[in-house]
This record gives structure tokens, C-alpha cells and sequence, in this order.
């Protein structure tokens, strides 16, 4: 790196950091709704991404719908965030009924059913919106950068998502850890019969566990269309990188999926400054994968009586 | 199918006059076409042709990952059908399109190609925008004897007796691009970023060599990231890092519009930074938004905004078809070349023998190509213009620059 100034190295320094915190609010923000469906449910949910392609669509329509008012795309961007997660909340309430819930005690039998739903999701979201990705326009007050010194340039749309990031994580950890609801989410996952017996409604409490999840994705999809476009697959993209962190932090553990998504993240981003994308994905994935081998339970282990 | 809607009929009492007057000059024609044309003299070879209809088949992806790209494609080549059958078709034959779809799926390119080819027995083949597709396509093509009309520009390297290439080879983009920017913004340092893909590595091994060796500038970094690839976060700090005079760019799919978005973001704009791109055409300016590449210049053989006449009426028949909101961006073009070029190759031939029609395509000249004057090359590739186009905010683009007529030259010496 030589002929440098200190300066730029510095300023580059900066942005690099920032470079890997915004991508570890984005991994989080996948993940979130997953570490509750299969951290706290143990359902594989193979069809996360679909739901969080549900909540880029129901932006993607807003805004369409709000393009005439005048500052239509401010509130529309403003909005999207309530109405992708109704969007995606009521789906995955209703997917909940007809399906999961009848294969709660068969997880290889869910892989294969949400997987098939997730190929179902996709044709449908083909069949309504065509097979062109979309995106959602973007006010100027999220565009360009926010520039500290001359040569520093901070993207305002990561800023954004991170401020999501931050207030969706505090809501989801108060539900599961200072609400009543989150109390009996726990019991549930701790131990189903008990809870039964002590008069929780199980049943209930599954559904609207899902629905939560799946509409957690909503809003990532809703974020996510104004950084990138979404199209009928879009979704595919995503769910395994949302796997990998739920799988490696630990499933069932909110700060092991915080941990994981920060370390992905930057080792990814790291490497991915020194020798290029798809070397540094590569390297991502063989650390993951060692660290699996010697730590099969993730980075937190959940304490789970067996 | 719905029946083609003249641009220049302004009622439908004038159309119908228009059409009633039509009616003995077609039959007129096709009487003469088959006087003189029996079918078993034009189709020796068990083709789907009778005395007034010739089968072709159109194989893209409807559905899948692809479906997005592909879609143009399928359109402009019904509309050709359409306008070529409202004409009188060919050889007095009206065309009837098959078409199958290849969900993005390269096994089932080869597969629908065999079904075309064995069962439906067509003339022609319209498909295919991947290599991936098309070298999925090429053994069958080549074993059971068809000919295909491919519309993408590729990274070349490749002729077969049994595919006419419409859309540009890698060397027409890049190097007139390239040199564009050396010659008339003065660029000498350049930095390659593209998508992981076959198609990026082997433009930007074209490029390299050509600034490096042929021009004498410097590349400073080349980077790819992988297909779907949504955060651009460090591969931005590395060019700014290096600082180069242009960044030339073949990123595609969902990661072009994180790219230009992410760009953006970070304060990297047509102010202060040039940037040449050979994967973006008006179709995904439709998904990037015009305000994040305004400014920045692509190099290919078509822009929707050429001037020319016969663009005008293209541009006016393809949204009178499929819509006032439709964009046309080069590999659609160039896929409405196709039938075309398929019918002069057949007229010139006589035949809709495969062999004959495959031979008589070399040096068939079209004037009537929305791009302008193109010509097909022995080598099967076109003869065409590069144009660099800069992008406005509205998504479309203003020609700001375009060559003679470069000569396709599908295995460069000293590129490879």
C-alpha cells in the first residue's frame, strides 16, 4: 500500500469499517426473524426468503400506489417498514395454519414441505408482478453520503438500515426476554409439555411465534429493495447467507446470532478488501464450516435441557 | 395472436379498406410464390413447412432467474413474426411460432432443442441469451442439424455452421469502448470490476490485454464478485483507494442495481468519477433508476434513443405492442433481428433447407435494422457499430460517440 498518505489510509480505514458494519446489519436484519422461527421454534423454514420477498413487493406496491401524492416516496419508504411486516405477518400466520402445524414433530418432513412452498411462492410472485426484478425508488434525503472530512464518505442508505437494525433487534430481544409473550415463547421451546400443563396455549403460542418471524423478514425485504432490486427469486439469494448466521451463532440464542452476524460479516468484508468477492466467500464459508466441526452447536449454545 | 396494429392507420374503416385492398395482391403473390415454389422444392428435408405455413421455434426462459432478461427477447421476436406474416411471410409462407421455455435451466435448453428439432421439425430457432444456454443448445443443434439465431453479445470464442450470432462479440464492445475512452476522455488508468461469471472474466482478460499491451496504460485492479452479490461496500473502497480515471464494469442481475446504488451511496457519481459499462442496457436501468447511473456511459451496439427512421417505426410498433411502458435494450434488438435475417437468408437461398439457408447467410446485408446498416460476416457474427451511450435520468441514453462498422472477430489474435 505504498504512496499512500496516512491520511487516505485512514479515511479508507473508516469506510472499510463502516463497509462491515452495514453489511452486519444486514445479515442480522436477514436473520432475525429466522433465530426466532428456528431458534426458538426448531422449524427449518426453507421458505424465509419468499417471506421477505412478501414484504419488498408489498413496499414495492406502496410506493407505486403513493407516486402521485407529493412526497409520496418519503412516506412511502417511511410506511413500507408497518406494512411489510402485515404483509408478511398475516402470510406467515395463514402458511402456519394450513401447513406448518401439522409437521411440527417431522423436521425433515417441513424442509421438504416449506421448500416446496417456497417454489410455489416464487411462481406466484412471478405470476403477479412478472419476472422483472423491481425496486422502490428512494428519496433524496436516503441518497448520496453523509461526509465527515473531504475524503470520507459514509452511505446514508447503510446508515439507514443500520438505525432499522438496531431498533428491530431491541424489539425483538424486549419480546422474547421482557414480555409475557416472549416468557411463554421460551417455555414452550424449553419444555412444550409443561408449558401445556401450567396453561399456556402452545398451540397458540407457535403460530404467532411464526407469524412474528415471518413478518421480521417482511421488513429486511422492505430494506433490502432499496439497496438492491427485488425479482421472483430473490429470495433464494438470501436464505442461505440468513442459514449460516442463525446456524453458526447458535440457534435459540439472540446474542449468538448478533455474534455471528458481526463476525461473518467482517471477516467477510475484510477479506473481501484484500483478495476480491468471491475469494473472500469462499474463505468465509471453510472458517464456518471448521468452526461448526469443533463447535457443533454454534457460537452460543442455547441451555436447552436434553 | 393478435393481429398486428398498423402505425399509420389512424381509423380501423381505413385499415380495413387498406386490408380489403391488400387481399388480392397476397393472394396474387402466394399463388405466384407457389407456382414457383412447390414445397417439396424449397423443403427437401422433412421440415414443418406446407404450401402456405413453415414452423420456427422460440426458446427462451419464460420462467426462472433468467426470465427477467429474456422476456425482451421473446417480444421482439414475435413482433418480427408478426410484421414478417402481415408482409406475406416467406417464400409465401406464413410463419408459425412454437414456443417452449427453457426455465433458466441449461439441461432443458438441450432438451426443448431436441423437441424443436425432432419433433415439431421447425426451420429456425430464435433462443437462447447464457453461453451457458447456448453451448447447452450447441451439440444438439449440431447432431440433429438446426440453426439457431443467438441475440446476447458473448465473450466470443466460438462459430458453428448451425448459429448465426446477432448480437455483438467481445471485441466490438470492448475494444472500440475502451478505446473511446483512452482516445476521447483521455483515460490512461483503468479499473476492471465484473460478475463471477465466464462472460465478465474472459471480457475483462480482453481488456487488460488491450490497455496493457495494445495501449500502454495501466490497469490497477480487477475484481469480481459473485453472481447475486448485494454488498459493494469494500470492493468501492478499494477502487477508491486506487483511484483510477475509469472504472469499466460488467457486474449483472440483482448485483447491477446494488452496484449503481452503492455507488452512489458513497459519493462516487458522474461528478467526480467516469465509468464504462458493457452490462447495462435499458432494461436495467429500468431496475437500477435512472438518477443512480446518470452520467455514466455504456458501449453497445444499440441504444433505444438511436435516430434513425427505422428505429423510430421499431420503437413505435415494439410499444404499440407490448405496451407504452416497455424499454428496448440492445440484446432485444438484436433479437428482433433474427427473423430477419432468417427470412433474406431463406429468400436468398430459395430453400428452407437448413444447409441452404446456413450457407446463403454469409454477406446478406439488412437495412433495414433498427441499429441501422448491419451485415452478416462468413465468420456468422455481424458486421455492426459500437456506440458509447451516456445515461440520463429518465433511463435513457444519449449517443455520444459511434464507430464505423467493425468486423466481428470472434478468436482475436493475441487476446486469447
Amino acid at each position: 500500500m505504498g504512496g499512500f498518505s496516512a491520511q487516505d489510509l485512514t479515511a479508507i480505514f473508516v469506510m472499510q469499517g463502516f463497509a462491515g458494519l452495514s453489511f452486519f446489519s444486514v445479515l442480522l436484519l436477514m436473520a432475525l426473524g429466522l433465530a426466532i422461527i428456528y431458534g426458538q421454534m426448531r422449524v427449518i423454514n426453507m421458505a424465509h426468503g419468499e417471506f421477505m420477498v412478501i414484504g419488498a413487493y408489498a413496499s414495492y406496491l406502496l410506493s407505486g400506489a403513493l407516486r402521485h401524492l407529493p412526497a409520496g416516496t418519503d412516506i412511502a419508504v417511511l410506511l413500507a417498514i408497518p406494512v411489510a411486516f402485515l404483509a408478511a405477518f398475516v402470510a406467515g400466520y395463514l402458511i402456519e395454519w394450513l401447513l406448518i402445524r401439522h409437521l411440527y414433530h417431522r423436521p425433515l418432513d417441513t424442509l421438504l414441505a416449506t421448500w416446496g412452498l417456497a417454489l410455489i411462492m416464487q411462481q406466484g410472485f412471478r405470476s403477479a408482478f412478472g419476472a422483472r426484478e423491481v425496486s422502490v425508488p428512494v428519496p433524496d434525503w436516503l441518497r448520496g453520503s453523509y461526509r465527515p472530512t473531504m475524503i470520507i464518505d459514509i452511505p446514508l442508505n447503510g446508515l439507514a438500515i443500520m438505525l432499522l437494525t438496531v431498533l428491530v433487534t431491541a424489539a425483538v430481544w424486549w419480546f422474547l426476554y421482557r414480555s409475557r409473550w416472549g416468557l411463554r415463547v421460551r417455555c414452550t421451546t424449553a419444555n412444550r409439555e409443561m408449558s401445556g400443563a401450567v396453561g399456556i396455549n402452545t398451540k397458540r403460542v407457535d403460530r404467532m411465534t411464526f407469524a412474528i418471524g415471518c413478518g421480521i423478514a417482511g421488513i429486511a425485504g422492505a430494506a433490502f429493495t432499496t439497496i438492491s432490486s427485488t425479482g421472483p427469486t430473490s429470495g433464494s439469494l438470501y436464505i442461505v447467507d440468513t442459514f449460516l448466521v442463525v446456524v453458526f451463532g447458535g440457534a435459540g440464542s439472540l446474542i449468538g446470532t448478533i455474534a455471528s452476524a458481526f463476525s461473518i460479516a467482517q471477516a467477510q468484508s475484510v477479506m473481501e478488501f484484500f483478495m476480491g468477492g468471491s475469494m473472500a466467500k469462499v474463505l468465509t464459508l471453510l472458517t464456518v464450516i471448521v468452526i461448526l466441526l469443533l463447535r457443533p452447536e454454534g457460537l452460543v449454545a442455547s441451555k436447552v435441557r436434553r | 395472436m393478435k393481429t398486428i396494429q398498423y402505425p399509420c392507420s389512424p381509423t380501423p374503416w381505413r385499415s380495413l379498406t387498406m386490408g380489403l385492398m391488400a387481399l388480392p395482391v397476397a393472394l396474387a403473390l402466394s399463388t405466384f410464390a407457389l407456382a414457383n415454389s412447390p414445397t417439396e422444392e424449397i423443403n427437401t428435408t422433412g421440415l414443418a413447412v406446407t404450401d402456405d405455413t413453415v414452423r420456427v421455434g422460440i426458446l427462451h426462459s419464460l420462467t426462472g432467474t433468467m426470465a427477467i432478461s429474456e422476456t425482451g427477447s421473446v417480444e421482439a421476436e414475435r413482433l418480427a413474426i408478426e410484421q414478417i406474416n402481415a408482409q406475406g411471410g416467406v417464400l409465401g409462407r406464413q410463419i408459425e411460432p412454437i414456443i417452449e421455455d427453457g426455465a433458466s435451466d441449461w439441461p432443458t435448453f438441450a432438451d426443448r432443442t431436441r423437441k424443436l428439432l425432432t419433433q415439431d421439425k421447425v426451420a429456425a430457432i430464435f433462443g437462447a441469451w447464457t453461453s451457458a444456454s447456448r453451448k447447452a443448445m450447441l451439440p444438439v443443434l449440431e447432431r440433429e442439424n438446426g440453426l439457431l439465431y443467438y441475440p446476447t453479445f458473448y465473450e466470443g470464442l466460438e462459430q458453428s455452421p448451425n448459429v448465426i450470432y446477432t448480437g455483438q462479440e467481445a471485441t466490438q464492445q470492448i475494444l472500440a469502448g475502451i478505446d473511446w475512452a483512452w482516445n476521447e476522455q483521455g483515460a490512461r488508468t483503468f479499473y476492471l470490476i465484473g460478475s463471477d461469471y465466464i462472460w465478465p472474466r474472459t471480457s475483462m482478460k480482453i481488456a487488460r490485454i488491450h490497455i496493457e499491451d495494445v495501449l500502454g496504460g495501466e490497469v490497477l485492479g480487477e475484481d469480481y464478485a459473485p453472481l447475486g452479490h448485494t454488498s459493494f461496500g469494500s470492493n468501492i473502497n478499494r477502487i477508491r483507494l486506487r483511484n483510477p480515471d475509469v472504472i469499466f464494469a460488467a457486474v449483472v442481475g440483482g448485483s447491477n442495481v446494488a452496484w449503481f446504488r452503492q455507488l452512489n451511496a458513497a459519493g462516487i457519481n458522474a461528478e467526480n468519477q467516469k465509468l464504462l459499462t458493457i452490462s447495462v442496457t435499458e432494461d436495467e436501468v429500468l431496475g437500477i433508476g435512472g438518477e443512480n447511473v446518470e452520467g455514466f456511459f455504456s458501449s453497445m451496439k444499440y441504444f433505444q434513443s438511436l435516430d434513425n427512421d427505422n428505429n423510430a417505426a421499431f420503437v413505435e410498433a415494439f410499444k404499440q405492442r407490448w405496451g407504452e411502458d416497455s424499454v428496448i435494450g440492445d440484446v432485444t434488438q438484436a433479437a428482433y433481428l433474427g427473423p430477419w435475417l432468417w427470412k433474406a437468408g431463406v429468400e436468398k437461398a430459395g430453400s428452407f433447407d437448413i444447409d441452404a439457408v446456413s450457407a446463403a447467410m454469409a454477406d446478406i446485408e439488412l437495412t433495414t435494422a433498427p441499429e441501422g446498416y448491419v451485415k452478416v460476416h462468413p465468420n456468422r457474427h455481424l458486421w455492426s457499430q459500437t456506440r458509447i451511450g451516456r445515461w440520463n435520468n429518465d433511463g435513457q441514453a444519449t449517443v455520444v460517440w459511434e464507430s464505423e462498422p467493425i468486423e466481428p472477430n470472434p478468436f482475436p489474435e493475441g487476446y486469447q
